[in-house]
């Protein structure tokens, strides 16, 4: 497990287990309520919303722009009300990538669960200090020449990066396209290739 | 305040360490963790503000040793508590019980009440309407302060002092400063401040590398 996660006691387990039945007597917590996140977050783990809307992006100059320019609007295309979402984009000469240095601010509506690495110190102490290196250990090869932007969440803004379009994407539609697009991807720390078979 | 949160370019935490095919949740704890703060910030016990602060003030020592819904854990039980919608000693007292028995009953709502406050919706947004124009044009050279507030802010310590320039104006929000201490929603512009790596860094900083950070007008001065 490492030290993302240290073991956790049944101290902890026992405490939110007691606050969960004191909310419930109090009529704070709805007896559906931990089923529901369940449902939700276990029925869609992926980058849901976010995925989907870059694959539309990718195929459609338009939409493109839109999600560039008045997400709120994009979004809505999905049936999503969500009004505080910056999208950047990814080019040749600059690669994005977020972080949330004081918490860990994620977009969850549009992008899932965030995964465990970007809410632990390691993530949030390197990723505006030395990103390139943090990159690299991702696997993502930025050479000096291409820029690199850090977007710091710090207010109640949420980033989401449009990747650049994989070879051969032209070719999927879009639910296929956005089966290959992580939550990595939509941070920063991930590009997206196809498997050779889904070119 | 200048807690053990405030991470941004922090030495000695080791590379990123990634979990392969991680799970939603490490366990049913973890979503009732976020079905509790969903609800109770929808039922108003809190705001997003003070439970941030709420985190913030744990020990040190702990914050670093423990994992991230741990945290939210942690600040939801000192917030609720603080507010007075979960006494101390009814929580610890109930923390035993289920250490003694954890497959004792949960309880259930009290009766005749409607739908639980978890199952109403509130739109909550940090969003208001302005009542001033933003003081700083897009382009404009401007100045952090250098502050130490000992409650929340959410100008990072490694943004402090340092010369940006206005990116974007990103709307009127409410100050987290004022909300976080029950001192009201008392709204400013925010924007994206572009900071080169080398102002934040120096001499160690990586090459062609720029921080974009959300900050409101009150932290900035013009430069």
């Amino acid at each position: 497990m490492g030290k993302n996660h240290p073991n956790v006691d049944d101290y902890v387990i026992s405490r939110v287990r007691a606050l969960e039945s004191l909310l419930l007597e109090k009529g704070l917590l709805a007896p559906d309520a931990v089923d529901r996140v369940i449902r939700r977050y276990e029925a869609s783990t992926g980058p849901m919303l976010g995925a989907r809307a870059v694959a539309r992006a990718w195929r459609d100059a338009a939409y493109r722009h839109r999600l560039l320019n008045d997400s709120t609007a994009a979004l809505g295309d999905f049936g999503v009300t969500y009004d505080r979402l910056v999208v950047v984009e990814n080019t040749p000469a600059r690669h994005n990538v977020v972080v949330c240095t004081l918490c860990s601010c994620y977009p969850w509506d549009v992008m899932g669960l965030p995964p465990t690495w970007y809410k632990m110190p390691a993530y949030r102490s390197r990723a505006v200090s030395e990103p390139r290196q943090v990159l690299a250990e991702f696997g993502v090869i930025v050479p000096p020449e291409r820029e690199i932007r850090v977007w710091d969440s710090s207010a109640e803004l949420r980033y989401m990066v449009l990747p650049m379009a994989p070879a051969g994407a032209a070719r999927l539609d879009e639910d296929a396209l956005a089966a290959h697009i992580t939550r990595e991807a939509l941070i920063g720390v991930a590009e997206v290739h196809l498997p050779d078979g889904a070119r | 305040m200048d807690g053990v949160h405030d991470l941004g370019g922090m030495h000695g935490f080791g590379p990123v360490e990634r979990e392969e095919n991680e799970p939603p949740f490490h366990g049913r704890w973890e979503a009732v963790v976020v079905a509790i703060e969903a609800a109770t910030l929808a039922a108003g016990c809190y705001n997003i503000d003070e439970f941030r602060h709420g985190i913030e003030r744990m020990d040190p020592a702990h914050y670093l040793g423990s994992s991230y819904f741990e945290h939210w854990l942690d600040g939801i039980a000192r917030v609720l508590m603080e507010k007075g919608v979960v006494d101390a000693a009814e929580l610890d007292t109930r923390t035993r019980l289920f250490q003694e028995r954890p497959e004792a009953p949960l309880g259930a709502p009290p009766a005749g009440t409607g739908p639980a406050a978890g199952s109403r919706r509130r739109v909550l947004t940090s969003f208001r309407t302005p009542v001033a124009s933003p003081r700083f044009a897009i382009g404009a050279a401007v100045t952090t302060r250098t502050m130490h507030p000992a409650g929340h802010t959410r100008l990072p310590r490694y943004a402090r002092g340092k010369r940006g320039v206005i990116e974007a104006h990103r709307g009127f929000h409410v100050f987290p400063d004022t909300s976080a201490h029950g001192l009201g929603d008392q709204p400013q512009h925010v924007y994206s401040v572009r900071f080169e790596a080398h102002e934040l860094w120096g001499e160690a900083a990586e090459p062609n590398q720029r921080i974009y950070i959300d900050l409101w007008e009150s932290y900035l001065l013009a430069a």
